[in-house]
């Protein structure tokens, strides 16, 4: 074949295998409810029972902070195991051996998997604000709404990254472990369970390191629930954290390459 | 039969390959030229050697030595993987995803694909389109695997061990299938450990042992240099007498009677005759291939000079 048809081709389908293969991970991981029930199911029922039920102390306060704790909180979940565990399996089956030997771009794969996990986020925001809104007398601007929705769903990006430098290092077997040991003890040390201030001084200054509580901040500033208020330091601290994680990625890649 | 090509063109080779794990060496500096239009097996006992040297040709391994060329470039190279087809060994499928919906994800990734219906008739899986991949049997995931090697329409294609797990009935199926490839003027590099395989498909077999090449030739050649015949008789010659006669690569005394191994046992039989007209109670039988092809991977490593 001419490399002009491969170029034509290559021009006209590249976008095309980007979706094919993001549109075959999300109708995998929609079939698969070991995943998408719990991590839709599980920030839901913690913020219907600790937000809306515990919470309801005659203002709706506590629905509003736990709009974006519960919401931080969320969107970790698919894309820490999404990663994590997706990655760690399809690399001891061999899938990712399989795609490595196919044309497939590499980039369409990390592609996929970003956005399936966004996709989630953004459904676990949308039913978290309509709980908060009907059930929670959650009241904000729309602006606000917007720029929560946004801040969580593009929030997924630093857990994608962390997941994938787990996900290209661990085995098939460990990596749900893992991805758990990381996941649960960072929500609950991020302040994503008990607001900070009840916990010892020493124990919060542990949560300046976490990725989530950072996070968190910045979700809580969003809509004046006693952020920081350094949304700048946050920032940085995320982008760095995320970098470093691509870079642990990126040398398990290598290894695994030059195997 | 291999192809009437003057000069066949080579479009795969390892060049002086070696491959170390910590203190293991998989491969040990090994050279290989695949031809276009061939089927090239590589045979050997598990262990061997060979899924290493088809991860080398892939680009799935990175050589600790020497150098790998896909049609004259790196494996690694998109427009090389265009034109390749892979079978591994290794991957498991599975997932909810449905058959025609992973034919179609791989066809994808190529710019000339094959037709699915021709996928799925090549593969023998008509008829299992909308099956979930997770509830196929282990012989049906076995195909789908050969069906997306073959999905991209590839001038090369590799199969590692692909007949593990087949019955013998979907065995002869899958081989017909190879030929039709073959026919179709793709070239195929194929491991597996049953001679009888590489009998069947190859044009030629290399035959693989702790990382280094034992033997190369067409099916006949190996099959003449590994197919030994046992003679069992009673003798006055000496086990020592025995030995000396050409073709003879063993001789044991067993009671009365001496076992001789040998390649050609015809020209061995006229020599004892001749030697020993009292020659009695004789026996001659074929060793099985396996054991044969046992025979030689297991002696050729003791007389490498190293």
């Amino acid at each position: 074949m001419s490399t002009a048809v491969i170029k034509l081709w290559g021009w006209r389908n590249t976008l095309g295998v980007y979706l094919r293969e993001a549109g075959f991970q999300f109708l995998s991981v929609l079939r698969m409810p070991g995943f998408a029930l719990p991590t839709l199911l599980f920030p839901t029922m913690f913020y219907v029972f600790f937000g809306l039920i515990f919470g309801k102390s005659g203002d709706n306060q506590m629905a509003t902070y736990m709009l974006a704790t519960y919401g931080t909180f969320g969107i970790m979940a698919p894309a820490l195991f999404g990663f994590g565990v997706g990655v760690a399996m399809e690399r001891e089956h061999g899938i990712l051996a399989l795609k490595r030997v196919s044309p497939m771009p590499p980039m369409a794969y990390l592609f996929a998997k970003t956005a399936i996990a966004m996709l989630f986020a953004l459904v676990i925001v949308l039913l978290l604000f309509v709980l908060g809104a009907l059930f929670g007398g959650v009241r904000l601007p729309r602006s606000e709404w917007l720029v929560l929705a946004i801040t969580l769903i593009i929030g997924t990006l630093p857990f994608c990254a962390l997941g994938l430098a787990v996900g290209l290092r661990v085995g098939g077997q460990a990596s749900a472990a893992i991805i758990n040991l990381i996941y649960l003890p960072m929500s609950f040390l991020s302040g994503l369970w008990v607001p900070l201030k009840f916990f010892p001084h020493w124990l919060q200054e542990v949560a300046a390191v976490l990725p989530a509580y950072n996070l968190a901040q910045i979700a809580l500033d969003i809509i004046h629930q006693g952020g920081t208020g350094r949304f700048l330091t946050h920032l940085i601290y995320l982008l760095t954290f995320t970098a470093i994680c691509l870079w642990i990625a990126q040398r398990g890649w290598r290894r695994i390459q030059d195997r | 039969m291999p192809q009437h090509n003057n000069s066949p063109a080579i479009i795969a080779a390892l060049k002086g390959v070696s491959q170390r794990y910590g203190s293991v060496t998989a491969v040990d500096n090994l050279s290989l030229d695949i031809r276009r239009g061939e089927v090239l097996a590589l045979l050997g006992p598990n262990g061997a050697g060979k899924t290493t040297c088809v991860n080398l040709l892939l680009g799935l391994a990175w050589p600790t030595s020497g150098r790998t060329e896909l049609f004259g470039q790196s494996p690694r190279e998109v427009s090389v993987r265009r034109r390749i087809g892979t079978m591994l060994q290794s991957a498991q499928l599975g997932g909810h995803a449905r058959l025609h919906e992973v034919i179609a994800l791989y066809s994808g990734y190529y710019p000339n694909p094959l037709p699915s219906t021709e996928v799925l008739r090549i593969a023998g899986l008509e008829g299992l389109e909308n099956r979930p991949v997770v509830k196929l049997s282990g012989g049906q995931k076995q195909r789908l695997l050969f069906a997306l090697a073959i999905c991209g329409n590839p001038e090369l294609l590799f199969l590692d061990e692909p007949s593990v797990g087949l019955d013998v009935e979907s065995r002869r199926g899958f081989w017909a299938s190879i030929r039709r490839l073959r026919e179709q003027g793709r070239s195929i590099v194929l491991t597996t450990h049953y001679l009888e395989e590489a009998d069947a498909l190859a044009d030629r077999i290399v035959v693989i042992n702790r990382g280094r090449i034992v033997a190369t030739g067409t099916p006949t050649e190996i099959k003449n240099t590994v197919a030994q015949r046992h003679i069992r008789c009673v003798t006055q010659l000496t086990a020592a007498q025995v030995q000396a006669l050409t073709s003879v690569s063993s001789v044991k005394q067993n009671g009365q009677r001496l076992e001789i191994a040998a390649t050609q046992p015809e020209s061995v039989l006229r020599e004892l005759f001749s030697l020993d007209p009292t020659l009695h109670d004789l026996e001659v039988s074929s060793a099985k291939l396996e054991e044969a092809f046992l025979t030689l991977t297991e002696n050729k490593p003791e007389e490498k000079a190293t």
